[in-house]
């Protein structure tokens, strides 16, 4: 379980019968983050598309305004959306709903709870709104993932209550590089740290800027106390196998879908792809006549990395 | 056959969700497991668990994989299936608030309403009193379902009353948790997200009684 406070938890407002349910424990948060694992998370804009992604075999959806592809091409700030624009989705799909908030951003975030999404995810594909702190993810009953370039940044995330990490590779371009390097460091560091000894830990906790008793934790276990998710690039199944072959639980898909000629079927594929990532036979099945991924874009033309963002 | 519980090889149905957690909490209580992706990874089972997850996405896997099939037949040949939150749904009779084309196996006489306990602000863990066991097991409810009508012959292990805000419903009424018809055992929350097995071991005992029958 998480080394953090062991829960937030409070009692439900119910009549004296129900005041043994308690939510908003850790253990219900990371929950929820548990059973998403092996499935699709998917970026939608409309009801149509959520639709389309639930049928397509998606666990959950997240509801934004835009794509990052789209934030990134049109630029300006990036917020919470609408609403109604989420209830719209809500009332659409039956599997769970995330939204996303903007960095260091609690008020949003509170409007986010106050309108029973399933998962919030404090993002920096939106504009950051504080430059220095993060969300006090602990006083929420509602879940929060965040992402990571590094295992410090994770363990960082984690003790302000995050309970569901991704990798943030570098949204809405269709380019798994990010993806891969940010995974890749955030498994190497572990696999180091279950090697240091005793001692070299507290030096560890000061590299990571992470509490020691989550590194000393992670020595112990060899894993993230929460689930490790990925995101950030993905565009075809084939990279939904390769992050899975890396470490990644399950896999958020943004841009890589709604961007692409054919949304359906490639959802669908993708689907498939991280469900059966260890046979290549069902990868490259799944992978044939699906039309263009969505253009890509080269890290080195970037005007902004969203990935930088986040402290 | 007599297989003892030591040996009896558990299949945990891995498309998607907390497969992992079943696995080790079989293993814990002395059985074997392994996952189950295609149909052939059932050859030697001699039971399943369906563990939670998204009941849709498993529903739409399950019919891709060829496994909905492979499952069938076996079920209906009286094989011992353990199914948990969206496994519930899966071996339920009739899911109510389910998608149009979401399909389930109807290995107990039971009709399972989806989230009925609400969405994620609303998961919880409590106390339930169960029977066959001494002590309160600690249940985790995740957007969990309840089991709206239990059919004649279903063994209702534990009932739990919803909180107030839960989607409409007679709040003083509750509601079976855990049910158990024949060689079938489904439960609304997650026992394999604790350290406690012993709804694991119930299961297993199960199995047990319907190799030696």
């Amino acid at each position: 379980m998480n080394s953090g406070p062991t829960s937030t938890g409070r009692t439900a407002p119910a009549s004296a019968d129900e005041a043994s349910h308690l939510v908003g424990t850790v253990r219900v948060k990371r929950g929820l983050a548990d059973m998403l694992r092996g499935g699709v998370i998917m970026d939608v804009v409309t009801p149509e598309q959520a639709k389309i992604a639930e049928d397509a075999g998606a666990v959950a959806v997240m509801a934004l305004e835009r794509v990052p592809a789209d934030i990134r091409r049109d630029g300006g700030v990036a917020r919470m959306s609408d609403p109604a624009m989420i209830e719209g989705i809500q009332a659409a799909v039956t599997i769970p709903v995330m939204a996303k908030a903007r960095i260091g951003h609690f008020g949003e975030a509170q409007v986010l709870e106050a309108l029973d999404v399933d998962y919030i995810d404090e993002s920096e594909v939106l504009t950051p709104a504080d430059e220095t702190h993060h969300i006090d993810k602990w006083a929420f009953t509602v879940p929060f993932v965040c992402g990571a370039t590094n295992l410090g940044e994770a363990l960082r995330r984690i003790s302000e209550g995050a309970c569901l990490i991704r990798s943030k590779g570098e949204a809405g371009t269709g380019n798994i590089v990010e993806a891969v390097r940010h995974l890749r460091s955030i498994t190497g560091d572990i696999a180091k740290v279950t090697q240091a000894d005793s001692a070299e830990l507290f030096d560890w906790a000061k590299q990571l800027q992470s509490p020691l008793g989550l590194v000393q934790e992670i020595a112990e276990t060899g894993r993230l106390p929460v689930p490790l998710f990925c995101a950030g690039g993905i565009a075809t199944p084939a990279d939904a196998s390769l992050v899975c072959q890396l470490g990644a639980e399950a896999v958020f898909v943004g841009s890589g879908i709604f961007k692409s000629e054919d949304p359906g079927p490639r959802a669908e594929a993708i689907v498939e792809a991280t469900t059966h990532y260890r046979d290549a036979s069902v990868v490259a099945k799944v992978s044939r006549g699906l039309g263009s991924a969505m253009p890509g874009l080269e890290m080195e033309g970037l005007e902004t990395k969203l990935a930088d963002r986040g402290w | 056959m007599a297989v003892s519980n030591s040996q009896s090889l558990i299949g945990v149905v891995a498309l998607q969700g907390a497969a992992a957690e079943h696995v080790a909490a079989f293993r814990r209580v002395g059985a074997r497991a392994v996952e189950v992706r295609v149909p052939a990874e059932l050859d030697g089972v001699d039971a399943v668990a369906l563990p939670g997850g998204e009941s849709t996405t498993m529903s739409h896997l399950l019919r891709t994989s060829g496994l909905f099939d492979a499952l069938s037949a076996r079920l209906a040949d009286g094989m011992p299936a353990f199914g948990t939150c969206a496994g519930m749904i899966l071996l339920a009779a009739e899911v109510l608030d389910g998608r149009p084309d979401q399909r389930c196996f109807g290995a107990i006489d039971i009709s399972v309403r989806r989230n009925a306990f609400g969405r994620q602000v609303a998961s919880f863990e409590a106390s339930l009193a169960t029977q066959g066991l001494d002590e309160p097991f600690h249940a985790v409810f995740i957007r969990a379902p309840w089991v709206e009508r239990a059919g004649d012959g279903v063994e209702v292990l534990a009932e739990i009353r919803p909180a107030a805000n839960s989607t409409g419903r007679d709040v003083h009424a509750p509601v079976p948790v855990l049910c158990r018809s024949g060689p079938i055992l489904v439960s609304s929350f997650h026992p394999e997200l604790t350290a406690d097995d012993r709804i694991h071991q119930i299961f297993l005992d199960m199995v047990g009684a319907s190799s030696t029958c």
